[in-house]
């Protein structure tokens, strides 16, 4: 009888341990003098490059121990929002142009300012991306631009040119509808429905706008910026790109690497995957986007930022001075992961992959346009992807499309305030 | 047959369970109770000891289940920040649900999605039937290989489904194209897609009602049967004058089972269907538009007000299910 008692005793004691146990998982822990933190990114592709640069710190700081938290992209702003609504957010954390003002205005970032960053060792583009009510929030960790990726071997069995920086919208096209061979299921280049890689390039090349500059009102009204979206609704149209319902079930990027699109408009950041690839390893290069009314392409970076309820500030403003140092940037480089930020280190990039011409993304820097946001940008990138699908499928014409979006999104940035 | 023989050898016993259930309430008697329990030292320490022994799920369910619904009820009548803090708002939430044409059409699927299910259940009391008797050669490894989507996860499975959806490169077109079919693509045409979640959600569960199914069958006691086989009825017979009215307390439990399931479909979706699809509207059910609403749109007081809505919702429905089984449950 008393050893059953005991026995149940025991039983639930561990039973309330194994919950608080649960608990007191938070965002950080240190025992013993050394600090952990935990930093949260998104991209697994530049995980080795991090673990390289956190390494070199813990090097240089013993008493601090970094985690890093890997977050594919399409849940890791759902994910922080909730965990910064808890107060648990981690330490430091990658920022991208379209979440940096709803966290920066609502209080979540460190502000940077007594750290002593010299702006002038990033782009200026970057710094004010980063700048909120002229407070720095963020270090600018890249930056990236778009280029046109080509498939060099499907180039030569249709006997097409390879591009050139030369082309225009017009020489583009000519050649997506020679490239298109659809017995052996090969198509031109692929419209993706994404807004950094296609249809805000095409729409500043036309000469039109997402947002005003004053960010009050939306810009997909303008005769040009629906031009901007015909460019790849017409494609579609015509078969020289796979359907929608094609690119949901594989995406564009997979049909370029496994040889099924002959273009493809892609960041700077895909050199690494494509060169890791053995199909497009030598088989595909990149030059700078066609001219359309004008020359084009987005330019957005990414920066680290300081989470502001860390629960050890001087260790992850430590650890963020680092991640913005030149020696951090000389690793990422090495890497050929990303255009690194800092000043002078982007050489280094464009020499990681010889194979490809990564100048072309450095010389795009002189008309590259600044990726559009406002204080909600996710907002209206929502209304983007459920307005511009009606286009894309082509069961409404992209002048419909874009006036839905147009008014939806203008009633968005009136909820945002000032 | 089993649980009869150990009531009959244990005999006292047996009948000091019969005398306790003679009295009202179990425990009224204090004399009986005294007695029965023999060891103890009353019956408060007993009613103390139960309560510490169901503390534990006790406190779980009151902190897990039961808290989170009534925040959820207040909240519902609030707006939320991007970061949380929130205020009063009264019933805009609901005032707004009412006019949400996604919602509408939200429930429209989720309606399709519960009606699609219940085509499950047949197919589980097949299976049942076949893989219910024993002593067939390679049964378990059958009911095993039925059973293992019941455990798998469901993200794993909408990723591996999502491979053979696929209108380029996957199986189920592939096969399709050896008869001469040229196959849609599912997940991505408006037309299919609500189709192809459901058959997702079908073969998921079908192991576990079969499980269920089967153990309804084998507790039908043999005496019917051989009854049955005396007036002449032959195996077909058998299974529709017997197994079936008999097994029918199992097939409700199924049913009510398999229709909370689909008022509640969100992870099939998510990953099967995802957001720049052009046939998410044809496709997302309630739950899907309220992780959309609280968590991508961050308005957590609306969603509050959706998830609320839903849980009427799944009351009414299975109250209605509880009033309608009278007219067709035996309970043999």
């Amino acid at each position: 009888m008393r050893a059953h008692k005991i026995a149940a005793l025991t039983a639930s004691l561990a039973l309330t341990a194994s919950v608080a146990a649960c608990s007191s998982s938070g965002s950080s822990s240190s025992d013993g003098g050394q600090v952990t933190l935990n930093y949260a990114i998104w991209d697994q592709t530049q995980e080795s490059a991090m673990q390289k640069i956190i390494a070199a710190f813990e090097k240089q700081n013993p008493d601090i121990k970094v985690d890093i938290q890997l977050t594919p992209y399409a849940d890791y702003f759902t994910k922080l929002q909730t965990a910064a609504s808890g107060g648990s957010a981690p330490d430091v954390f990658w920022m991208n142009g379209p979440n940096f003002q709803l966290y920066a205005a609502n209080g979540q970032l460190m502000p940077l300012s007594s750290l002593g960053v010299k702006t002038a060792d990033y782009p200026s583009s970057m710094v004010s991306l980063y700048t909120y009510g002229n407070t720095l929030y963020g270090i600018p960790k890249d930056f990236d631009t778009v280029g046109l990726w080509y498939n060099k071997a499907l180039f030569d069995a249709a006997g097409v040119a390879y591009p050139t920086a030369n082309w225009t919208w017009a020489d583009f096209q000519a050649a997506a509808a020679k490239l298109t061979d659809k017995a052996k299921g090969v198509y031109g280049v692929g419209a993706t429905l994404e807004g950094q890689e296609d249809y805000y390039d095409t729409i500043f090349q036309a000469g039109g706008q997402v947002i005003s500059a004053d960010g009050k009102s939306s810009g997909y009204d303008s005769p040009a910026s629906i031009s901007g979206i015909q460019f790849w609704t017409n494609l579609i149209a015509k078969g020289d790109s796979p359907s929608l319902a094609q690119m949901n079930d594989t995406a564009t990027i997979d049909m370029f690497e496994s040889g099924k699109l002959a273009m493809y408009w892609g960041g700077s950041w895909d050199a690494v995957a494509f060169a890791g690839n053995a199909n497009t390893k030598s088989n595909v290069d990149v030059t700078v986007l066609p001219e359309g009314v004008k020359r084009a392409t987005v330019i957005h970076g990414l920066a680290n930022v300081v989470y502001a309820k860390t629960a050890h500030p001087q260790q992850a403003e430590k650890f963020e001075q680092f991640l913005g140092s030149q020696q951090a940037a000389d690793i990422e480089a090495d890497t050929g992961t990303v255009i690194p930020a800092y000043n002078g280190t982007q050489q280094t990039w464009v020499k990681a992959y010889p194979q490809y011409d990564l100048q072309s993304f450095l010389d795009e820097l002189p008309y590259a346009v600044p990726y559009p946001i406002s204080k909600d940008t996710a907002a209206w990138n929502a209304l983007e992807a459920t307005d511009l699908t009606k286009a894309w499928d082509l069961s409404e014409s992209a002048a419909a499309a874009a006036a839905q979006l147009s008014s939806g999104m203008n009633q968005a940035l009136a909820k945002e305030g000032s | 047959m089993t649980e009869m023989a150990t009531r009959d050898v244990a005999g006292p016993a047996g009948s000091r369970n019969a005398s306790r259930a003679a009295s009202p309430k179990g425990g009224a008697a204090p004399a009986a109770g005294r007695r029965r329990r023999g060891r103890g030292r009353g019956p408060n320490t007993s009613a103390w000891w139960a309560l510490f022994f169901l503390a534990p799920t006790g406190i779980g369910l009151g902190v897990f289940y039961i808290w989170p619904v009534i925040q959820t009820f207040y909240y519902s009548f609030t707006s939320w920040g991007p970061f949380g803090g929130h205020t009063f708002t009264g019933l805009a939430n609901y005032r707004s649900l009412l006019h949400d044409p996604a919602l509408s059409s939200a429930f429209l699927n989720t309606l399709w999605y519960c009606l699609l299910g219940l085509l499950g259940i047949p197919v589980s009391l097949v299976l049942a039937q076949v893989l219910g008797r024993r002593g067939r050669k390679g049964v378990s490894v059958y009911r095993t290989l039925m059973f293992l989507p019941v455990i798998t996860m469901p993200a794993a499975v909408a990723i591996v489904w999502r491979w053979l959806y696929n209108g380029d490169y996957g199986l189920v077109d592939e096969l399709l194209s050896k008869v001469g079919i040229k196959g849609p693509y599912w997940i991505s045409d408006p037309h299919t897609a609500l189709i192809a979640v459901a058959i997702v959600g079908i073969w998921s569960t079908v192991g576990y009602n079969m499980v269920v199914l089967m153990a309804g069958i084998q507790g039908i006691p043999r005496t019917y049967y051989e009854a049955a086989e005396l007036d002449g009825a032959g195996p077909v017979r058998q299974f529709l004058s017997v197994t079936l009215p008999l097994l029918t307390p199992s097939i409700f439990f199924v049913m009510v089972y398999s229709v909370i399931g689909s008022l509640q479909t969100f992870d099939l979706i998510y990953v099967l269907i995802g957001p720049t699809n052009a046939a998410l509207p044809q496709s997302q059910s309630v739950i899907y538009l309220f992780y959309q609403d609280s968590f991508i749109n961050n308005n957590r007081g609306y969603g509050a007000a959706m998830a609320f809505v839903l849980m009427l919702v799944v009351i009414a429905v299975t109250g209605l299910q509880f009033r309608l089984q009278k007219r067709w449950v035996h309970y043999g």
